[in-house]
């Protein structure tokens, strides 16, 4: 075992030695480093402002307030979304203390945070207990409190993140048809005109979840700032940078194949089932597609344009692959701009187009475009000496 | 000399170097040639993968047909995901509890892998979950107690009590062999406390099992019934002190008494019933074919919690968790033509391990994969229950299981649980921490040939440990 890793580790460098050196992989991956800090600080300012609209919302719940409040939410998404390019490969996102699953796990246990109709048509209310309506047994709902339940017992409770701050405004989805969740701003009134109990209390659990997403991502923010003692740093050093190159694309590769096509598509495609989709809530699901795909592009093509317009890019993965192998390179970039332009041509809501039969050929042919990606990313990976496994993650 | 003596010489040479060429090659010469089986290392057949990472368990049969690779992923995804308190918008993901184990299916079996005991005293068991029973003249031999059912269930949603906590302590117990190396053997004792629905009656029968890592279901689901038949020898006719019994259990798939072949006492018949069974009573999800809840006589509070749909596990998922399960690659042996490997496995077999461990077995037909049928696989078990003494016993019978009988559990992949699941513990509890010490707990009919293994030298013990982890 240990002489076929020496004669494999031995066969990547040699590759590489032969093509590229330190110095010409050095900028690729400060360039994706610049590409992944960017995107971070991106969600993190709409994370910020959607921090704000849920303040605001609280202090003075009405229609107006809750639908600026989602507007946001929607928003924070968008960037969000793009950084999940970024997983896959034990980095600060998902390392063993990764926020990952408290910033974006789902299924949502909805009825563990608040209540919820006890049939599927909307009559009659829960029987179950849950936090926001359970005070003495959780008598401050903190951030800290809704993170140390989220990980309750050996795995976890999902009661915080995105979808936890979606439930919240948009509660759960009754419809039978399109349509998401129809929580009414007045979930948040107290008082008279209030509906359900402990208003309050739901309110701080959304604006204490909503910090948390915050804090989560200030957290990555400050690992890959350049120039600190952070996971950046380690990131880019000259004894990683040959095996950062092989987490770049794992981590894309994954993302492409297993998590994209196949969790996220395929599962909901094949089993035609309205609500095994990411953003059930909103019917964001579309929009989550897209950006995941756009997140992969980015990091393909070494180039993101930020939220105020200003373009970071530099050197990509795809040149090492050109120098290597100019027709596979081209072939992945093909792909990567056919799958993007798939993922938006993929009419919102999800749920409703997984079971039409134009719609479900449209998903197909995405997944399946997806899937080639993976698959290319794999095959380049391992003309460069690195064993990447697109459908594992 | 003359040129023709010379040259006879050089010719008869010649003739001696050609022949030892040839007899080599033909293993004259070569005292491991007859373990060195070309092939072997295909441990699942067409089905195996070559893959040695952490993800080694984790892959479809590469020889899969049609969208079977596609459903896979399905499956793979249920298998990973978090089942939610009812009711919930997820639809398909609703109905956990209300008492459970855990969430999903891989918080157990994390990437297909080997559950663990907890490290120390104050870590509460995931992967290691007790079977509860009350003895019963009727069916399998137990009936569920009506305070606790038929598994103690430490966690449950909001609103209904957990039935309590569990710790594991160990005892150590020292050993010897004959050579004077000394060995530690640790013996778990577990400790229930809080119990929520009351005290434990004096004649409750507790059994712990570990979760099991899951390569080549589908395979072992293929062997014949009548292989198993020609194999089991309940009354040891042929004397050699191994009497392999086959366990007929009920199939409630098929309405009828079927050979059981999966789960620890061998208590399961199917790839099928053993996932809905766990899903009912590990997470509290029902099923077409288990479709209570499993609360027991007493608990009321979870008979009247809501359910998560009727049943709340649709046919469609437990088709395709199905069909992961039983589709999940065997990985391919590593080194296995390595001298110390054969070496090994020379005495593997030489001491008696085989007559359970079964190296070699050829699958029939697959009623749904056919890419599973008539394969060669080298899974190492006779599927068969033996006895193994009263060190390892639970004493708790399950259908024709006796309270010492457990099944020979499959050794292909054993190597790679380290890799995968970061340790090393084995038998149905973990209570050994490596390999060699789950072969000193041997007894029972596996007695002799433990002694056997303490007989040999400590390089040849060494070898047989590297040969299981070539596996």
């Amino acid at each position: 075992m240990k002489k076929v890793l020496t004669a494999a580790s031995l066969m990547s460098l040699i590759l590489f030695t032969g093509c590229s050196t330190h110095q010409e992989l050095k900028p690729v991956v400060e360039n994706y480093a610049d590409i992944v800090l960017a995107t971070y600080q991106d969600a993190l300012s709409d994370a910020e402002a959607l921090d704000k609209a849920v303040n605001e919302f609280v202090e003075n719940p009405s229609p107006a307030t809750l639908d600026s409040t989602k507007k946001a939410w929607l928003n924070a998404r968008e960037t969000y979304g793009k950084t999940e390019a970024f997983r896959f490969y034990g980095g600060p996102i998902d390392d063993e203390d990764g926020p990952e699953g408290q910033l974006n796990a789902w299924p949502l246990d909805e009825s563990y945070i608040d209540y919820v109709e006890a049939s599927p048509t909307g009559e009659g209310e829960s029987v179950g207990t849950n936090i926001i309506n359970s005070p003495d047994e959780f008598p401050e709902i903190t951030k800290e409190m809704i993170a140390s339940l989220n990980e309750q017992g050996s795995e976890t409770n999902v009661s915080s993140g995105y979808h936890a701050v979606e439930f919240l405004l948009w509660g759960q989805d009754l419809s039978k048809g399109p349509g998401g969740g129809e929580r009414p701003y007045t979930d948040y009134v107290t008082g008279p005109e209030g509906t359900h109990d402990h208003q309050e209390r739901r309110a701080t659990y959304l604006t204490e979840t909503t910090e948390l997403i915050t804090d989560d991502l200030q957290m990555l923010v400050n690992e890959w700032k350049k120039g600190e003692d952070n996971y950046r740093a380690f990131f880019a050093s000259e004894e990683q940078i040959n095996t950062s190159i092989g987490r770049i694309l794992n981590g894309i590769g994954k993302l492409s194949k297993g998590e994209l096509a196949g969790e996220r598509m395929f599962v909901s495609w094949d089993l035609r089932s309205k609500e095994d989709e990411h953003s059930c809530f909103s019917d964001n699901t579309h929009r989550d597609i897209v950006v995941n795909a756009l997140g992969i592009q980015n990091v393909i093509l070494g180039e993101y344009k930020r939220t105020n317009g200003t373009v970071v890019s530099g050197p990509s993965v795809l040149d090492v692959i050109e120098d290597e192998n100019e027709a596979l390179a081209e072939e992945l970039k093909e792909t990567v701009t056919q799958s993007v332009e798939l993922t938006q041509e993929i009419e919102p809501p999800f749920d409703q187009q997984i079971l039409s039969q134009d719609g479900r050929q449209q998903i197909m042919d995405t997944i399946n475009s997806l899937r080639r990606q993976g698959d290319l990313i794999a095959e380049a990976a391992a003309i460069l000496g690195y064993n990447v496994d697109p459908d594992a993650i | 000399m003359e040129k023709t003596s010379k040259l006879s010489l050089v010719f008869l040479i010649l003739l001696f170097v050609a022949g030892f060429i040839l007899g080599y090659s033909s293993g004259w010469f070569d005292p491991l040639s007859e373990y060195r089986v070309e092939g072997e290392q295909y441990s699942g057949g067409e089905s195996t993968v070559f893959n040695e990472s952490v993800n080694a368990f984790g892959e479809a049969a590469p020889n899969l047909t049609g969208n079977k690779d596609l459903f896979f992923v399905t499956g793979n995804a249920f298998f990973k995901r978090n089942w939610v308190t009812p009711p919930a918008s997820t639809a398909d993901l609703d109905g956990l509890g209300p008492l459970f184990n855990a969430r999903s299916c891989s918080s157990c079996h994390l990437l297909d892998g080997r559950g663990s005991p907890p490290r120390s005293i104050d870590e509460e068991p995931v992967d290691l979950l007790f079977r509860l029973s009350r003895p019963s003249k009727e069916g399998n031999g137990t009936r569920p107690d009506e305070n606790y059912g038929g598994q103690f269930n430490h966690m449950s949603v909001l609103g209904v009590e957990p039935e309590g906590d569990v710790r594991v302590r160990y005892e150590e117990i020292p050993g010897e062999y004959p050579d004077g190396t000394k060995y530690s053997l640790r013996k778990p004792i577990y400790e229930f406390d809080s119990l929520a629905y009351g005290d434990f009656p004096d004649d409750i029968m507790i059994s712990p099992r570990i979760a099991q890592h899951l390569v080549g279901l589908g395979l072992l689901e293929a062997i014949p019934e009548e292989r198993l038949k020609e194999v089991a020898d309940s009354a040891d006719a042929d004397n050699d002190g191994i009497s392999g019994r086959i366990n007929y259990v009920y199939d409630h798939i098929n309405g009828k008494m079927s050979a059981g072949r999966f789960g620890w006492k061998a208590n399961e018949p199917s790839v099928r019933q053993q996932t809905a069974v766990a899903f009912r009573e590990d997470i509290g999800i029902t099923s077409e074919h288990f479709p209570e809840e499993l609360c027991a006589e007493n608990q009321k509070g979870c008979k009247e919690f809501p359910s998560g749909g009727n049943p709340e596990l649709t046919s469609d998922i437990l088709d395709r968790l199905t069909l992961y399960t039983e589709t999940i690659a065997v990985p391919a042996r590593r080194n296995w033509d390595q001298e110390d490997v054969l070496k090994g496995k020379k005495a593997f077999i030489e001491i008696g391990c085989a007559s359970c461990h079964v190296p070699q077995q050829k699958t029939g037909i697959h009623p749904n994969h056919p890419e599973l049928s008539n394969q060669t696989i080298y899974p190492y078990t006779d599927l068969l229950l033996h006895d193994m003494g009263p060190g390892l016993a639970d004493g708790r019978p399950d259908w024709k299981a006796t309270g010492t009988e457990w099944r020979t559990p499959p050794l292909w992949g054993i190597g790679l649980i380290e890799t995968v699941s970061g340790h090393t513990f084995f038998l149905h509890d973990g209570r050994a921490r490596n390999l060699e010490e789950a072969i000193l707990w041997h007894g029972g009919e596996a007695e002799s040939a433990k002694d056997n293994f303490k007989e040999l030298p400590k390089t040849e013990r060494e070898n047989l440990i590297t040969f299981l982890n070539s596996l």
